[in-house]
């Protein structure tokens, strides 16, 4: 999967290339290009409304682009999609506030993230096989909450609920992730137990992360890009990013 | 499969349900058919008609739950879809009078000739034979709710936008089915119906028969909206209901299972309306007011959204407490009483009549599980 698809534009899983996007006059996204390598985790960090979350949106199908090209594996211009035809494509999304099914159980929200057809026939008459089960238990071990599994996500608290996010996403098995502020509103150990687990699933996806929480981001050890009114600030390892005057100016300086 | 899916985790709730349903299929009509009049268990037919009409509201319901409980699709003009099946079945009745009409016209209906009209329109065409009319009380509701729901959902309507558009859609048929010009006989209606597949409609074992099917429908009705709502298509609607968004990230089309359900709940809503029309005798416009399409809602809210036999249970007791409050020195204060009971249950009961028994029911026995599918707050 990760093997660069034959007549292929680029091999980078993600391809961002001049894209703009205006709301109302507002230019949220002004030529932003960025590109993600299969495997790779990436950490995006900017001050409120750099557009973190519109080019979140532009990838998932959530808004279209006014210009500019958005390639998903090398040969899927994702600005021709909706959002459930991408998501099926492989990109899967946590949201910024954690967002579970509150009235169904845990498993229940595993089972319906679960990578499947998604027709309306198919899941009249679905019945879990064997291997899905095993999967769903796997997916419960991970995210440490297979003891809960009959517990409606309602009842859970934000951390785990978090959690319980990022188990419906590795359930898609997508080959991207894209993670919103995925350590907001948590304790130090939730955060540090949060690190290890995108660590865990970076080694077999791509991962993009959103994150103001610098200590976070030094935990997961990875390339940096910071974003600034709709483009590309600066890029490199967190180290090299920090120095940069401009960052310090627009973001960590204040 | 139709039996595993029909019956798959059947439960003690919907086992009480299906079975009370049963009895009462075969006990009230051989109580009124059976027993002498002097017999105290003697079910009079005046009763029997009623709570016929009643079990018609309960299938009504429990369609309407299955859009707005499980879909949280708010309709706002279920009673159109009841209207509509309705007068499918009206107009099979009405081509079975033959020439017994005043006019004696062996072909066209009474109304017809009294407007002048020389011969049968096209859509009237194929109505004298019964399946065909069978047919229509599902195609008519289905495919208005599947047209209706394809633009409406593809759009991205939701909320309160789609309740009010579903209230103008059964408005406007109101207003459509007043006009003589339409041909369904402006606002008298069909009515004067003599026979039902060669049965005289009034005649005491006829009735007791449409009692037995409407009990029989009721939990056919039953059974296929409990086994949509524990698939996993279930799942995913209840989804929907509560984070559409999100759902939609997952790769499902909320759009298809929105239609899926709205479609399938509309026919449901079609049989009831057939029922309904030999029942009571008659059927008009009126059946398409929005206020029906409203009291249908709070039958819902008042036996327990997202519950099925809640549903069917509120519609009972509402449209009996609505009999007792619209006879006799009590008559005047019924809309009273309605929009009071309204405002209690939204107030103190918000999961309903049932799901508030159930609730206490569980607190008394086990303190740690939940109900499976809690309704969200009402939109």
């Amino acid at each position: 999967m990760n093997a660069p698809v034959p007549g292929a534009l680029t091999s980078s899983l993600l391809y961002l290339d001049g894209v703009s996007v205006s709301f109302d006059g507002f230019k949220a996204i002004r030529g932003l290009s960025l590109t993600i390598e299969p495997d790779e985790m990436r950490a995006i960090i900017g001050p409120n409304g750099a557009g973190k979350t519109t080019m979140m949106d532009i990838i998932t199908g959530k808004t279209k682009p006014d210009v500019g090209t958005v390639m998903f594996g090398g040969t899927v211009d994702l600005t021709k999609l909706d959002e459930a035809a991408i998501a099926n494509l492989g990109i899967g999304r946590k949201f910024q506030k954690p967002t579970v099914f509150d009235s169904h159980t845990i498993e229940d929200n595993i089972l319906l993230a679960l990578k499947s057809k998604r027709t309306v026939g198919k899941t009249l008459f679905w019945k879990t096989e064997e291997p899905q089960q095993k999967r769903i238990d796997d997916i419960l071990g991970i995210i440490r909450l297979a003891d809960r599994r009959d517990r409606l996500a309602g009842s859970l608290s934000h951390g785990q609920k978090q959690w319980l996010e990022i188990g419906m996403l590795l359930a898609q098995d997508p080959k991207l992730l894209l993670v919103d502020e995925p350590a907001a509103g948590m304790t130090d150990g939730e955060t540090a137990q949060t690190a290890v687990l995108l660590k865990e699933i970076a080694r077999d996806h791509s991962v993009i992360v959103v994150e103001h929480d610098m200590g976070f981001i030094r935990e997961l050890g990875v390339k940096v890009t910071v974003l600034h009114e709709g483009s590309v600030l600066a890029e490199g390892p967190l180290d090299h990013v920090s120095a940069n005057e401009r960052v310090v100016e627009v973001y960590l300086g204040r | 499969m139709i039996a595993r899916f029909l019956l798959q985790n059947m439960d003690r709730r919907a086992g009480i349900f299906l079975a009370i349903l049963l009895a009462l299929a075969v006990l009230v009509p051989a109580a009124n058919l059976l027993l002498p009049a002097s017999s105290p268990f003697h079910v009079p037919t005046s009763t029997l008609a009623l709570w016929g009409k009643y079990l018609c509201y309960a299938l009504l319901a429990v369609s309407l739950d299955l859009v707005w409980g499980y879909c949280g699709i708010l309709s706002l003009g279920h009673g159109a879809f009841f209207a509509l099946g309705g007068y499918a079945m009206g107009l099979y009745l009405m081509r079975q009078i033959g020439t017994r009409g005043v006019y004696g016209n062996p072909v066209l209906p009474d109304f017809m000739v009294f407007l002048n009209w020389q011969e049968l329109p096209w859509y009237w065409w194929g109505f004298s034979s019964f399946p065909f009319a069978m047919l229509m009380v599902l195609l008519v509701p289905g495919l208005l709710a599947f047209v209706f729901g394809w633009f409406a959902f593809r759009s991205r309507v939701t909320g309160v936008y789609l309740s009010i558009i579903t209230q103008a859609l059964t408005y406007a048929l109101l207003l459509a089915f007043f006009r003589n010009d339409m041909g369904f006989g402006g606002n008298n209606g069909l009515t004067d119906f003599k026979d039902i597949l060669g049965f005289n409609v009034q005649a005491q074992a006829t009735r007791a028969a449409l009692f037995s099917m409407t009990c029989v429908m009721l939990a056919a009705g039953f059974l296929i909206a409990r086994g949509i709502v524990v698939s996993k298509l279930g799942k995913v609607v209840i989804a929907v209901r509560d984070a559409e968004s999100r759902t939609r990230f997952l790769g499902y089309r909320v759009d298809r299972f929105k239609l899926f359900v709205f479609t399938v709940s509309a026919c449901m809503a079609g049989v009831a309306g057939a029922l309904y029309v030999p029942q009571v005798g008659i059927i008009n416009p009126s059946e398409f007011a929005p206020a029906n399409s409203i009291e249908t809602v709070i039958w819902v809210a008042v036996g327990g959204r997202g519950t099925l036999v809640g549903a069917a249970l509120g519609a009972v007791v509402v449209n009996g407490a609505k009999t007792m409050f619209t006879s006799g020195f009590m008559a005047p204060y019924w809309l009273f009483a309605l929009g009071g009971l309204f405002v209690v249950v939204t107030l103190f009961l918000p999961k309903g009549i049932l799901g508030t028994a159930e609730a206490l029911w569980r607190r008394r026995r086990k303190p740690e599980t939940m109900p499976a599918a809690e309704p969200a707050p009402a939109e």
